[in-house]
């Protein structure tokens, strides 16, 4: 047992925390609020050159040939910057599952686009019902000679407002589990995206397929047999958004405990109150378990080790305590952690979102039940 | 990072788990709730001693095993997960030995360590009393220098399983003239010196847990106390950190959970078993998530006392959040029992043998022995998060 960063880990966190505190400051992440791409080219850039597109694929595709692991350490700063840009979307939603279960010409093909910064990926899954169940995906692709046709409406798509390619999760058959990945070029003229306005600014889109005809090797892995290919995308998903926002808390429990010393009523600092103390230490456990536990998955993600409890733990105690360390930041910053002028307001709207990201509660529960022996 | 054992602690902790089966087989004991600290059973603890697994962090120069504490935790684990009648061992084991191999003399380390070992020393912990709780260091119990000898007077509150141990842990003042965080001094003595006596205390459950310990005249040579004089405060508080910390916090009623699990698998309901019905399979879920969690910070501090500090802030932190879990599962037994689970041991309907009913009661102390909660969340504010204490 080790629970310690290597070095090289270190290096990375660190030349990441500092690149994201010169480059990415909050008057950055209000103004991207309000810009219609809600990131900018010129970071994504530099952020590519810094080999961060790349990071977790092999040297041939154009990347550094990292760990899904030290991805994780890099997103864990991103998550405590709130970097608004497409990265999670791109990377683990697009690049992770081209790597995973592409054919090597189309590993050939996307990953270095991705790694060099030219290409925007995300992943087209939910769908107004919001289950996360093979039944429950009506986006049909249907055959037409050579070539599928799509149609039918995704919804909750990151990005989906500057993505060049998207990955399409939809159904081929009429049994239950027949679905199948697609890469859809992102700008043909029958995809329609809609930004939907919500508290994180975090560019959610509503897309539409319109006959958008795709041929066969767009599909990602197997005819039919999309689903499994799903779950890990989606597993993966959860663990890296998982380790974004143990960044996201970090900063909120060292931002509070800080204003806790800071603040004085009574002739006293408010963090010299019991009250405020013990408010203090749960969040302190809470982000602890978050930490160890998150990064317990994506350690046993990136080993390649059978995880499905070790997953379902993470995002389970996230949801569950991510709310409970909002509460407890804002009681404790009194008023000023509701205004804009603090920058608490960032970190508790980017938060919520993770919870809702991407399995359901029910399907983590179920890995859990499985686990522990429920019959 | 690394998540997981080596193969030797895999092959350790399944070694531990043939061991304790076989005993369970062989109708030994029973699994039951805090074993660590009520199951009096001196063959048992004679067995582990032949297995080598007392005293396995200390050095070999003692008898002791020279393994990690990472082992220790995973061999606290097992234990617990059996329900395991440990408690005659337990707190010499896991604190007492530490702190002689720290602060004791070479003649005490030679004296004590290997009897500990050999699973004879039971070391029973006096320090609280009536009017020293969470405020340690206002003790009263005086020990008076008399020539060779400490002459010791007062009272010991609280003292578990003060009536199999053969020997005492005792804090008493040796100065009154000083601050009285620097006038305590530390005593390991025989329990059956002339002038010691004890009553029983019953707790809420009708177990005998504690005792209160009356020291009149009790004349204790010089070479039963362990380290400096009018520092054992400082000793203490270091004692406490390994007292607080491990698995025993997580898993005092371990057996409550796997029996629980057992029971809502086999037992219908409308047709149904208990754990296909959704708000139970909820909250066993959320426990089952909630006791993952308190494993990782367990072995978290492991790593920090393998690194040779004392988890001062880990083991506060853990005991805090793990102490609550035990609570709740307690609770949420009493839940899905319903009136079956407020039976004790001995009706033909209480479902294993009363375990929720004692269990709910008796976890009600985990929050407050070794340290209360409101004490485990100042020491993570102020010494973790370094926030002022005025
Ligand atoms: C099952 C069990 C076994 C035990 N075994 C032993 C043993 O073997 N040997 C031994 O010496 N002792 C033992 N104890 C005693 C234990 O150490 C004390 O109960 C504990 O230290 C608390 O002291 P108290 O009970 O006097 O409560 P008090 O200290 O009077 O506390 C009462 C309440 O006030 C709160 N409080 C006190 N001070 C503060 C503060 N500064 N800030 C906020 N809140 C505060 C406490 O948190 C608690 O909620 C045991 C106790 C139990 C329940």
């Amino acid at each position: 047992m080790n629970l310690a960063l290597s070095e090289e880990q270190e290096i990375l966190k660190e030349a990441a925390r500092n690149f994201l505190e010169e480059k990415c400051p909050k008057s950055f992440v209000k103004q991207m609020e309000q810009d219609e791409k809600g990131y900018s080219p010129e970071l994504w850039e530099e952020m590519a050159n810094l080999g961060w597109t790349g990071l977790a694929f092999p040297e041939k595709y154009g990347g550094s040939g990292m760990t899904f692991l030290d991805l994780c350490v890099l997103l864990e700063e991103m998550g405590r910057a709130c970097l608004p840009a497409p990265f999670s979307s791109t990377v683990v939603l697009g690049a992770l599952p081209i790597l995973n279960a592409g054919r090597e010409e189309q590993r050939e093909q996307y990953l270095p686009m991705i790694a060099s910064g030219k290409a925007i990926f995300s992943l087209a899954l939910m769908e107004p019902e919001l289950e996360y169940e093979p039944k429950a995906i009506a986006v049909e692709a249907t055959p037409d000679g050579d070539a599928y046709v799509i149609n039918g409406c995704k919804l909750f798509v990151p990005y989906a407002n500057v993505a060049d390619y998207l990955l399409c999760v939809a159904r081929t058959s009429k049994r239950e589990e027949g679905i199948t990945i697609f890469t859809v070029d992102a700008k043909s003229p029958g995809v329609k995206y809609t930004v939907l306005k919500t508290m994180a600014y975090d560019k959610l889109c509503e897309v539409l397929f319109d006959h958008i005809r795709v041929p066969k090797e767009a599909i990602l892995g197997q005819l039919d047999q999309g689903w499994p290919e799903v779950q890990k995308i989606v597993e993966r998903g959860d663990i890296a958004k998982c380790c974004e926002l143990v960044g996201n808390f970090q900063w909120t429990l060292e931002d509070t405990t800080a204003y806790a010393k800071e603040r004085k009523q009574f002739d006293r600092p408010i963090g010299s109150f019991q009250a405020i103390q013990h408010y203090c230490a749960d969040m302190a456990t809470y982000v602890e378990g978050a930490r160890l536990s998150a990064y317990q998955a994506a350690w046993m993600i990136s080993e390649s080790l059978p995880c499905a409890k070790e997953i379902a733990v993470a995002k389970s105690w996230i949801n569950e305590v991510s709310p409970l360390i909002f509460n407890l930041a804002h009681q404790i910053h009194g008023a000023m952690g509701l205004t804009m002028e603090h920058d608490l307001h960032f970190y508790t709207t980017r938060a919520k979102p993770v919870e809702f990201s991407y399995g359901g509660d029910n399907y983590y529960q179920e890995a859990i039940a499985k686990e522990m022996g429920l019959a | 990072m690394e998540f997981t054992f080596t193969e030797e602690q895999t092959r350790f902790r399944k070694e531990i788990r043939d061991f304790l089966e076989e005993e369970i087989k062989q109708g030994l004991w029973k699994p039951s709730c805090d074993a660590w600290i009520q199951g009096y059973n001196p063959e048992f603890t004679k067995r582990v001693a032949q297995k080598h697994w007392i005293g396995l962090t200390w050095p070999k120069e003692y008898g002791g095993q020279g393994r990690s504490f990472v082992d220790r935790f995973i061999l606290a684990e097992e234990m617990l997960r059996y329900g395991a009648p440990a408690a005659c061992h337990w707190f010499a084991d896991r604190q007492i030995g530490g702190s002689i191999l720290k602060y004791g003399s070479e003649e005490q380390k030679r004296e004590f360590l290997p009897k500990i070992i050999r699973g004879e020393m039971y070391v029973g912990l006096g320090m609280s009393e009536t009017e020293a709780g969470s405020d340690l260091a206002s003790l009263r119990t005086m020990a008076v220098e008399d020539g060779n000898d400490y002459i010791i007077n007062g009272q010991k509150t609280w003292t578990s399983g003060a009536w199999f141990m053969n020997h005492i842990y005792l804090l008493a003042r040796t100065d009154t003239t000083v601050p009285k965080h620097r006038g305590i001094s530390e005593f390991i003595i025989p329990i059956n010196l002339p002038g010691i006596s004890r009553i029983p205390m019953i707790d809420v459950t009708g177990t005998e847990a504690w005792n209160d310990i009356f020291f009149d005249n009790v004349r204790v040579p010089k070479k039963y106390m362990i380290g400096e004089k009018n520092r054992g405060f400082y000793h203490v508080m270091e004692q406490l950190a390994y007292e607080r910390s491990g698995f025993v916090r997580l898993m005092g009623n371990y057996a409550l959970f796997d029996a629980l699990i057992k029971f809502v698998n086999e037992t219908k309901r409308n047709g149904k078993t208990l754990s296909q019905d959704t708000v139970i399979r909820h909250k066993l879920v959320q426990l089952q998530v909630e006791f993952e969690v308190g494993r990782l910070l367990m072995y978290k501090v492991a790593l920090v006392m393998d690194e040779g500090q004392a988890p001062t802030v880990g083991a506060a932190m853990s005991k805090a959040y793990a102490t609550a879990f035990e609570q709740r599962l307690a609770n949420t037994a009493m839940e899905i029992l319903g009136p079956y689970g407020l039976l004790w041991a001995g009706s033909k309907y209480a479902p294993f043998g009363g375990m929720a009913a004692h269990s709910y009661l008796g976890s009600k102390g985990y929050s407050l022995q070794a340290g209360t909660t409101e004490i485990m969340k100042n020491i993570v504010a102020t010494r973790g998060l370094g926030l002022p204490t005025s």
